[in-house]
């Protein structure tokens, strides 16, 4: 369907890659740690590696988890958008297959948030 | 299932002698009497007669004084000089 | 010889002003003098079965209005000139209305200037008459409010600056943009969302647990302006359910038209009220009752009273409504780990709840609160009293329909984020639930152009690429006094001196530092 308008309607996507001066928008949700209310929302280079990503990235987000020491995200289980991921440190994001407005979801198993409650 | 139509008032002078009318003219009416504001609830219907408010009141009482005092209403409108009427058909 | 003029009655005076003081145009189009009233399809055979059940006229609204002002600035005066602001139960409240000021107020703005341009565009003068009375009405609402709050202004941090704030804190694009949608839609729809869903099925849970909040807490001046407005709602309340009952009964294609609008209002109107349901539960010192009571009473028992009358037009209750029904057990908790998490980028300050507040909130919610959330507050509980209080640096992902960080859960599984996401015209798209994922299909040229704070910042658009600019640049919060934890604060201090206690960082209850 589309917009009931007194005029013909044209938008145009306000988030396109182009508008983000380089870089492209990635968000990453690891399930049972709703102590971080939603996913996270960060910019990234697509020529940035996987590795570096976990690192520079992923790693100082949840850096105040309970969890995290413990977290071991390379051995855990990936998906992107949805579809089952295979992650390569070496390889860059744009390699990857991650594109702009991507989401990872990230699942480490025997992890289930402060006192097991999924927070 | 119920379908109660309700009315609530500012708990103010005013809506006692509101509160007292539609006591008066719907016996099976509930009325709950909350922080700063009373609820009133009935099943189907709700009546405020001008008449039993000219009683209370001692004094002429145009049916439209009592949107100074109402706070919100769940059902369906119908008003005219002598009375205000809530209800679900 | 004079004759003595024969007092007119409600229906007949009702009659001369809607009816006698309109008239047929002669030397233009009808259709030219009201180009917007059937693009959205709707379609209009007879406006003469127009009816207002208040019947209300000019005259008789402005010796009611002017009553009404009479009294309510009476009380803001003695309210002022007692120093009414020392007399609530504590200065956490005070975060409720500066939530209010920056969220709500500018609400009642924003109608304002909806009913006044949707009252132009109806042919029917009885619908136009009551569209404008409304638009005076919205317009008050928005400057007692402000009135109101004025004393508090000067007594307390983060209510300095609402209405710049309005148009750019990330949470407060959730409100502005319910309405940008509403109002740039046509003036039917526009009715449909606001009159009816908006005003009709959900503003009792905004305005009648606020006002008893107040009351209960102390606060005189905000019951006041409360009620005062909520003494015009039941006006604009029956001008939504005639709008609809009018829009039903005038052709069947109205029917799924209205359906699908209903649909889209009621779930909007619903994420929207996620703001009110954490002010309930976790921002009033003394609570009056909790949201899912309040959700059950107003929406579940009114609202079901109301879907059953209108079931022989063909409308059946609002889609996801099982969704909404099931969140009134999380969302107001989910809310406020969100707000408590992002403090450092609100105008008011966030707390965990005290001993006996977790209490409350287990007796409140015992399916939920202990299973899912108090291990998380106790958490944070913990962190707090070691120095370290939780504050999330990363930017959450945000709905493109309602604008809220994606916070909420799966009905049947509320350990998962109820995360959908679709793609659209070569663009990915995330939303928080099916709900709102289904409004953007049905016009996704009106969502693609959402403005999202965080998608804004990262484009550069906000003053500044790090928080801290954008927040005291950008969104005018001042660092350190408006923002951050409760416990400490600059309002927190100032409260202590007020009742005479020694200003101290910990937290008030724990007596060790008592003199
Ligand atoms: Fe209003
Ligand atoms: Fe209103
Ligand atoms: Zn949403």
């Amino acid at each position: 369907m589309s917009v009931n308008a007194i005029s013909e309607y044209k938008a145009e996507p306000k988030d396109r890659v182009e508008n983000f001066h380089g870089m492209q928008l990635l968000y990453i949700y690891w399930p049972h740690h709703l102590m971080f209310c939603s996913p996270f929302a960060v910019m990234v280079a697509p020529d940035m590696t996987f590795g570096d990503f976990l690192e520079q990235v992923l790693k100082p987000a949840v850096a105040s988890h309970p969890d995290s020491a413990r977290a071991d995200f390379l051995k855990a289980e990936w998906k992107l958008n949805d579809e089952p991921f295979t992650p390569d440190v070496s390889a860059t994001m744009k390699d990857s297959g991650i594109d702009h407005k991507s989401m990872l979801t990230v699942t480490t198993p025997g992890l289930d948030g402060i006192s097991g409650s999924g927070s | 299932m119920s379908q109660l139509v309700f009315i609530a008032f500012q708990d103010n002078d005013n809506a006692r002698y509101l509160v007292e009318a539609i006591q008066e003219d719907n016996p099976e009416a509930e009325v709950q009497h909350q922080p700063a504001m009373i609820r009133i609830q009935a099943e189907k219907r709700l009546v405020i007669n001008r008449e039993t408010m000219e009683e209370k009141l001692g004094r002429d009482w145009d049916v439209q004084e009592m949107l100074i005092d109402v706070i919100s209403i769940g059902g369906n409108v119908d008003e005219d000089d002598d009375h205000f009427i809530l209800q679900w058909n | 010889m004079a004759v003595k003029n024969k007092k007119l009655n409600l229906k007949d005076k009702y009659q001369y002003l809607t009816r006698d003081m309109a008239w047929e145009p002669t030397y233009q189009k009808k259709k030219d003098i009201f180009p917007d009233e059937d693009f959205e399809g709707i379609k209009i055979t007879d406006w003469s079965q127009w009816e207002d059940p208040f019947r209300l006229t000019m005259d008789a609204y402005w010796k009611y209005q002017a009553e009404k002002e009479k009294k309510l600035y009476a009380i803001f005066d003695a309210f002022a000139q007692n120093n009414g602001h020392q007399n609530i139960s504590d200065a956490r409240y005070v975060n409720a209305l500066k939530l209010f000021l920056t969220g709500v107020s500018p609400l009642e703005y924003a109608a304002f200037q909806g009913y006044a341009r949707v009252g132009r565009q109806f042919s029917g003068a009885g619908a136009r008459v009551a569209c404008q009375m409304q638009a005076i009405d919205e317009l008050r609402h928005s400057q007692t409010q402000q009135h109101a709050m004025s004393h508090y202004n000067k007594h307390f941090n983060g209510l300095h600056d609402a209405s710049h704030m309005h148009d750019r804190v990330w949470f407060l694009s959730v409100p502005k943009s319910f309405f940008d949608d509403a109002r740039s839609a046509g003036p039917f729809e526009f009715l449909t969302a606001i009159s009816f869903s908006f005003e009709y099925v959900l503003t009792n849970l905004l305005f009648v647990p606020f006002m008893s909040g107040a009351a209960y807490n102390g606060d005189m001046a905000t019951v006041t302006f409360g009620f005062s407005a909520q003494s015009d709602e039941a006006r604009h309340m029956t001008l939504g359910l005639e709008v609809i009952k009018f829009i039903l009964e005038q052709h069947e294609d109205n029917v799924p038209i209205v359906q699908r609008w209903i649909d889209k209002w009621f779930w909007r109107g619903f994420r929207l009220l996620s703001l009110v349901g954490m002010m309930m539960d976790y921002m009033l010192p003394n609570k009056v009752m909790s949201w899912a009571e309040a959700w059950e009473v107003y929406y579940e028992q009114n609202g079901g009273a109301l879907f059953k009358d209108l079931e022989r037009y063909g409308i059946r209750p609002p889609k996801y409504q099982d969704v909404a029904n099931d969140a009134k057990n999380h969302v107001s908790h989910q809310a406020w780990s969100t707000f408590y998490q992002y403090s450092q980028a609100t105008n008011f300050h966030t707390w965990m709840p005290e001993e006996d507040e977790m209490k409350w909130l287990s007796e409140k919610y015992p399916e939920t609160f202990d299973k899912y959330y108090r291990d998380r507050f106790e958490h944070w509980d913990k962190e707090q009293k070691a120095g370290r209080r939780f504050y999330n640096n990363t930017l959450p992902q945000l709905c493109q329909v309602c604008q809220i960080p994606t916070i909420f859960t799966e009905k049947d599984d509320p350990s998962m984020l109820s995360h959908r996401q679709i793609q659209h015209e070569g663009e990915r798209y995330h939303f928080c639930s099916d709900g709102c994922c289904d409004i953007f299909k049905n016009e996704p040229e009106k969502y693609i152009q959402a403005w999202l704070p965080v998608h804004q910042i990262y484009q550069g658009n906000c003053e500044g690429a790090d928080v801290e600019t954008v927040v005291s640049k950008y969104y005018h919060i001042k660092l350190g006094e408006d923002n951050l934890e409760y416990l400490g604060s600059p309002d927190h201090q100032r409260w202590l001196e007020i009742k005479g206690l020694k200003p101290r960082a910990s937290k008030p209850g724990s007596e060790q530092d008592a003199a």
